[in-house]
């Protein structure tokens, strides 16, 4: 099968081609970032989704599906940008495929969907409807994001949409929310809260998106790995120190701090658990991930 | 940490190894329950529960040993002194010992140090999606239908009730649990408040802060009396009219009266443990 993968060059759109290629199927990359050594057998667009010459892609090389990981957080992107590449990116891909006969489409999203909160419930369903988009304006483009591509299920029938909400990934690229999060001897944590964190193997995570694609899915559904963790057993099982702060220190000082990137509603995030109810997607696929909760961490800091 | 510091009790200990609970690799279950935490707590409260308070326990036989069922009661005495009772009693005396899961008010979690004691030992913010789920996973829940409205009865009406929520009885008509009711008697001497301040409370971020007779937070050692019902199972979907909802709930309500009632007759040594009727 032809498929396409937008953010093909970020940590999970390798893994997730690498596993494509392997199964025998013909990727094809779109990324606007470069891929230096990609595998010769990936054919590389080094384009931004929303231009022309991406939607060029999708006409002269018509894929029969397509995933979209082209979707950034305000971890890696700060800038306003971040929302147009999220919103008109989603859209473009979602268009495209519509326009140029894609028959499978995979949304690529994330567990932060639901948010943190004193009161939410632990392990959302997919019917739960986001609870932070007000409170942290850093999340809304992806939320509706996520919103977007799943309008795709009632707008364009023809299309087996699928959108995945993964927690967060951790493996040895160290790369992603949680893992840059982790980084480092002492990691902040906020003083009297120790929310559950949910993650999977960076592997697990590739295999569940290449799972979706080769089991047809079609809706939207939940993917986790292991039972949780609560952020201060995490911490020290990477060899890290947690260092407890204030809440309202964190909030005054949290650019200041070992944190440069978070938002100040991410102290929620740090505050209570986002944990997912994964057992449709498992239902709906086999699917089971390989790595568990002591596996998972001990490849992150085994490539630290 | 100072919580290394505090002795362990082998007995406790053990009881809490027998939990029906399984836990991962790093010692905590699906729901964040840490066994060491517990352990640790529990040791400590153990004291408290046995020789600081005195709690006359009567009915435990009527606890499923296992399986999902809702512990549902009266609330009193300022703070939830009777929660932790109820606590107590399931997991130090009860055979075997069972963890319930408190559907506690929203305003706990908001604070640093409750949350994270609340997350590791199983009580969660009151919530019907939690509710169900934990229910049909077949756990035991604790819950107060009268809220912070229970607690914020003053010591003079501390045996009596006030409006009781329907979402216990909704929960367990939709997931098919028993209702365990049961009576609590004593809260109000233990901590006799005679005021509530809404304003403080406000200014804290919690419903009210109860003052006593003598001023200060501190419950005086108290004797306290715990009565476990028969168990009550009810027919229905969950989704029935509020009125219908409404009278099941109203049974159970006058089922924990008439508890309260014996409580209160056992205290005032006016009957003995052979005249009750659970």
């Amino acid at each position: 099968m032809k498929v396409l993968v937008t953010g093909v060059a970020g940590t999970l759109g390798r893994l997730v081609a690498m596993r494509l290629v392997e199964r025998g199927h013909d990727v094809i990359g779109i990324d606007r970032r470069p891929w230096p050594n990609a595998p010769e057998s990936i054919e590389m667009y080094e384009h931004d989704i929303r231009k022309r010459t991406a939607e060029d892609v999708f006409r002269t090389r018509r894929p029969q599906a397509a995933i979209h990981m082209a979707t950034v957080t305000h971890l890696v992107h700060k800038s306003p940008d971040r929302m147009r590449v999220n919103l008109y990116g989603t859209r473009a891909f979602i268009q495209h495929c519509h326009k140029y006969g894609v028959k499978q489409a995979i949304f690529v999203g994330r567990h932060t969907y639901y948010g943190a909160a004193a009161d939410s419930p632990l392990y959302h369903t997919e019917d739960e409807p986001p609870m932070s988009a007000h409170t942290f304006p850093e999340l809304a483009d992806l939320v509706a994001a996520d919103l977007y591509a799943s309008s795709a299920l009632w707008r364009y029938p023809e299309i087996a949409t699928c959108v995945l909400r993964i927690v967060y990934t951790l493996g040895p690229s160290k790369h992603g929310t949680l893992g840059s999060y982790l980084k480092g001897s002492t990691v902040p944590v906020v003083m009297g809260f120790d929310p559950l964190i949910h993650f999977i193997h960076e592997e697990d995570a590739a295999e569940a998106i290449v799972t979706a694609l080769s089991r047809k899915l079609h809706g939207v559904y939940n993917v986790s790995g292991p039972s949780p963790v609560p952020i201060s057993a995490i911490v020290r099982a990477v060899g890290g120190r947690p260092f407890p702060v204030p809440a309202t220190l964190v909030r005054l000082g949290l650019r200041r701090l070992a944190l440069p990137n978070l938002p100040p509603a991410a102290i929620d995030h740090l505050k209570y658990p986002i944990v997912v109810d994964s057992d449709a997607f498992k239902r709906a696929t086999d699917y089971q991930h390989r790595y568990d909760e002591r596996e998972t961490i001990d490849a992150f800091r085994a490539a630290r | 940490m100072l919580d290394k510091l505090l002795p362990i009790d082998p007995e406790v200990a053990a009881r809490i190894d027998s939990l029906d609970l399984s836990f991962n690799k790093f010692g905590f279950d699906p729901y964040g329950i840490s066994k060491k935490d517990l352990v640790r707590f529990m040791s400590v409260f153990s004291w408290f529960y046995r020789h600081y308070f005195k709690v006359d326990v009567y009915g435990l036989e009527n606890l499923p040993p296992r399986g999902r069922g809702i512990l549902v009661g009266n609330h009193s005495g300022g703070v939830a002194i009777d929660g932790a009772m109820v606590m107590g009693s399931m997991l130090l005396d009860a055979e075997p010992p069972r963890l319930p899961h408190s559907m506690i008010d929203r305003f706990i979690h908001q604070f640093a140090g409750a949350s994270q004691f609340m997350s590791r030992t199983g009580q969660f913010t009151g919530n019907p999606d939690q509710a169900i789920r934990l229910l049909r996973d077949d756990r035991l829940l604790l819950v107060f239908p009268e809220g912070a409205r229970g607690t914020a009865k003053l010591a003079k009406d501390a045996d009596t009730l006030v409006t009781f929520g329907t979402g216990f009885m909704r929960l367990a008509l939709e997931t098919k649990s028993p209702i365990i009711p049961f009576g609590f008697v004593g809260g109000g001497e233990a901590l006799p408040t005679v005021a509530n301040l809404k304003a403080l409370g406000r200014l804290l971020g919690v419903p009210y802060v109860p003052v006593t007779k003598w001023g200060l937070l501190v419950p005086k050692p108290t004797r306290f009396q715990l009565l476990y019902g028969k168990p009550m199972v009810f027919e229905g979907s969950g989704h029935e009219r509020d009125d219908v909802c409404g009278a099941m709930v109203e049974e159970v309500k006058e089922k924990i009266r008439d508890l309260i009632r014996q409580g209160r007759q056992l205290r005032e040594k006016k009957i003995t443990e052979a005249d009750l009727v659970l």
